[in-house]
């Protein structure tokens, strides 16, 4: 399995991954660049994803529909998105299509044409989307989790605010891609059937010669913790806890994982037996582990009808109590065999295995074989995770409720020190 | 790859298409019955019903199910549609045997009393959930409006009323004349051992009792109409279009997904163009689903309430540009080349063939390869659409909108 993995880095610090899938028909790519929402000027929440909109307006001598049309007759499934670290832009597509959809990427983030004319265009699909947000009340809420638990500029969501979005410019938008889309710590990941040399001569010749500068992240005011509750005419009162945890590259990441697969995730997880299942109080109820590079939090959700509600959060309560008395070895072999099952079948996939190898690579540093990961499961044991659990019992730190009434909370959930 | 059917002999049908270089295998329960085959005492049934199937059996507790499902790695899930329910499963190839074993017994429900009332809780939970997510159950009321008395307007969730009215008894009814082994399919996909599946099968599903099932398919093309649900704690405004398109007995039904993803699209259409990249909606995306006996042409707009107005008369004007002036080759290669793309791109996993296969069984007891699906889209030409354009008129539609808007031209509420 290991010779299939390739990572090279270019003089200009940018990275090639590559894991090659000769049974699959098809490539997948994925570009990282470290130009998510934490480098938005204070002043201009929303620019990160306001540049990675104009962007796709056309770039080399493409015009914006040339730029979708070339694209799609070469049968890419195209995607953009910009998280908290990263502007990120993906295609699956018949693996013949790999190199000339990667020659148009390097001009989208080399040569994007940033038209001043679609300005305004480009401002509205940016105000559809926060519209969007706000008519999702679970995403608004777990939001508004994140930026409780996290320091600036950590907790941030990539969407900006109405008088941001109005104040952006052309010359904001020129300069933010200039300044934050540069070769260093941009990652391309691509998995699927090619071949490895030709892929990185290829990548050579559109991107090596590309250049660098050096780029900072800003530093922030510490995260406000606590209660909130927004208040909203809905039918469903949405719940969501955050908890301190451990992220990726930690060397208890694995252990925490599966503590918390224990409580929130699978059909026979704590959380859906104990609120859905054997009290019908839900029907979303999950917990999962949320890692950005240097921290990471336990989050919990939950959407239940209002008066339910309180019933709910205070089972959630308890089986995080619970959880610190450890799980048992039942439990914890069901969690085992699911994500070794995911690894086996995160190969039949060229897109799932492209961003998952950006990850790692953006966590740790280097690539993890699916070997390497099939030994971290199975050092997993009771005794490890219990020890784990009784030195870090999962403890709220924030909780943040959104419907008709505000509910009870224990005094302890305090300001801690994550 | 190798297709291989089998039938017991009370009728259950047994079929894989078993791929050797797959890594995993998905297996499902295809069953014939959804809202369609209901009535106003059941409304809802089909889907509360499909709750129920993993609620325990003669052998095993609800816990012991979800255990189970959990103990043998899988990622498992169910859904009911307007005309069936799958109960599917993705697993490694060592697993299958417990795998089959399991839900084929799940296919046999204790149909505890106790289950129902807990569980019954739980589907009022999950219509608030429907009700307080964009578009506010526009599209179940949208096939409301355009199927009337057809049996295919009839709502998959129920409402609270009409589930909190269910009693187990009738459930217990629905299910006898509705999962009878001649109207279920087993289907699997990947690296499956198909001697050992129906022997697996055998033991479980053989004393399963063959009644007579039918449904009742009439044809229609809808009716048209306009309607207003006032949701004032929206932001956005939505808005779902119906009307007619092939059914699924239809040829026509490939020049009518064709059509739609040159018109809707998510990306590179003509609404794409119109209304997404000039940012004046959030979505506009139309797409064409078949059932037996009637098609349709669905329609999806999320906008500025200001803007609906304006952007739903832009979609007619697309539309009625189309009827007139037809479609480019252009447009008709650009098309196939990405549902080519998408159907290659999505038969790479198992459980992405697993429901190719199914469905194509459960509708046309047949099985397709991905080349003959991939042919049947590259068969058609300019004009088959302008045949289909000439029999399906897009501008005869329902509009069911939902959100802060109090008023609409010509609407009922």
């Amino acid at each position: 399995m290991q010779q299939q993995l390739h990572s090279h880095t270019f003089d200009n610090q940018l990275t090639l991954l590559g894991h090659t899938m000769p049974w699959l028909r098809s490539a997948a790519f994925s570009l990282s660049t470290p130009s998510g929402c934490i480098h938005d000027p204070g002043d201009l929440p929303g620019l990160a994803n306001f540049s990675c909109e104009m962007m796709q307006r056309g770039c080399g001598d493409r015009t914006s529909r040339q730029f979708v049309e070339s694209l799609e007759r070469l049968g890419v499934d195209r995607s953009a998105s910009v998280s908290t670290a990263h502007t990120s832009f993906g295609g699956a597509m018949p693996a013949d299509g790999l190199f000339d959809a990667l020659k148009i990427y390097s001009d989208l983030l080399r040569r994007p044409l940033l038209p001043e004319d679609q300005v305004e265009e480009g401002r509205m699909v940016c105000f559809q989307e926060l519209r969007a947000v706000e008519d999702d009340l679970a995403q608004t809420l777990m939001m508004e989790l994140r930026r409780r638990v996290y320091p600036e500029p950590w907790g941030r969501a990539p969407y900006g605010t109405d008088e941001s979005l109005q104040a952006i410019g052309i010359e904001d938008i020129r300069r933010f891609h200039q300044e934050a889309f540069l070769p260093k710590d941009t990652i391309v990941s691509v998995a699927g059937l090619f071949d490895w040399e030709k892929l990185k001569d290829h990548v050579q010749s559109i991107l090596a010669d590309w250049r660098s500068r050096p780029t900072e992240i800003p530093t922030g005011a510490l995260p406000e913790l606590g209660v909130r509750h927004i208040p909203h005419e809905s039918q469903q009162t949405h719940l969501a806890i955050a908890c301190p945890s451990v992220p990726y590259a930690d060397e208890n990441y694995f252990l925490a994982r599966a503590a918390i697969a224990v409580l929130g995730s699978g059909m026979s997880a704590r959380l859906f037996s104990e609120v859905r299942e054997k009290r019908g109080l839900c029907y979303t109820v999950y917990a999962t582990l949320h890692t950005l590079r240097e921290k990471a939090r336990l989050l919990c959700y939950c959407g239940t009808t209002s008066e339910r509600a309180q019933e709910s959060l205070d089972l959630i309560l308890a089986e995080l109590k619970r959880l610190a008395e450890g799980v048992t070895s039942e439990e914890l072999d069901r969690v085992k065999v699911r994500l070794k099952s995911t690894l086996v079948m995160q190969q039949e996939s060229s897109g799932t295995r492209s961003s998952a190898m950006a990850g790692d690579w953006y966590h740790l540093g280097r690539l993890r074989s699916v070997d390497e990961l099939s030994k971290l499961v199975d050092a997993l044991s009771v005794d490890r995770v219990n020890a784990y659990l009784a030195d870090n019992p999962p403890q709220p730190m924030a909780i943040v409720t959104l419907g008709q009434k505000p509910l009870e909370t224990p005094d302890e959930i305090l300001p801690s020190s994550a | 790859m190798k297709f291989c059917h089998h039938q017991l002999d009370n009728g259950l049908d047994i079929v894989a298409e078993v791929n050797e270089q797959a890594r995993s295998q998905a297996l499902a329960f295809f069953v014939r019955t959804g809202s369609r085959d209901e009535s106003d005492n059941n409304s809802g049934v089909s889907h509360f019903l499909e709750h129920m199937m993993f609620k325990g059996t003669a052998e095993r507790s609800a816990e012991e199910v979800n255990r189970e499902l959990d103990a043998i790695g899988s990622q498992s899930n169910a859904y009911t549609s307007e005309e069936q329910t799958v109960y599917y499963t993705a697993i490694l190839p060592e697993y299958q045997d417990r795998g089959v074993d399991l839900i084929s017994d799940m296919m046999r429900p204790a149909l505890r009393t106790e289950d129902f009332e807990t569980e019954k809780q739980v589907i009022v939970e999950e219509i608030c959930m429907y009700d307080d997510q964009p578009p506010y159950g526009a599209h179940e009321r949208c096939m409301q409006a355009f199927f009337g008395e057809h049996p295919l307007g009839r709502s998959v969730l129920g409402t609270v009323e009409s589930v909190t009215a269910l009693t187990p008894e009738s459930m217990r009814a629905y299910f006898d004349l509705r999962y009878s082994p001649g109207n279920m399919v087993l289907v699997a996909a990947g690296k499956v051992d198909f001697d050992r599946l129906v022997e697996h099968a055998k033991t479980h599903c053989d004393a399963w009792q063959a009644v007579e099932t039918s449904r009742n398919a009439p044809s229609t093309l809808g009716q048209s109409g306009v309607h207003l649900r006032v949701k004032e704690s929206a932001i956005q405004q939505y808005a779902v279009q119906l009307s007619a398109a092939p059914p699924v007995e239809d040829e026509s039904r490939f020049a009518a997904r064709i059509l739609a993803t040159i018109l809707g699209d998510e990306s590179g259409s003509r609404l794409y163009w119109k209304l997404i990249e000039s940012g004046r909606a959030e979505y506009a995306a139309m797409g064409a689903y078949e059932y037996a006996g009637a098609g349709v042409f669905l329609t999806y707009l999320g906008c500025a309430p200001d803007d609906a107005e304006e952007n739903l008369a832009c979609i007619r004007e697309v539309f009625h540009e189309v009827h007139q002036e037809g479609i480019t080759e252009d447009e008709l290669l650009l098309a196939k080349s990405k549902i080519t793309s998408s159907i290659v791109l999505g038969s790479e996993r198992p459980s992405g063939r697993l429901f190719s296969v199914g469905n194509n069984w459960i509708q046309h007891g047949n099985h397709r390869t991905v080349q003959e699906a991939v042919d049947f889209y590259q068969a058609v030409t300019p004009s088959d659409i302008a045949d289909l354009l000439a029999k399906y008129d897009l501008l005869a539609s329902t509009t069911y909108l939902a959100g802060p808007l109090t008023e609409w031209e010509g609407a009922t509420a």
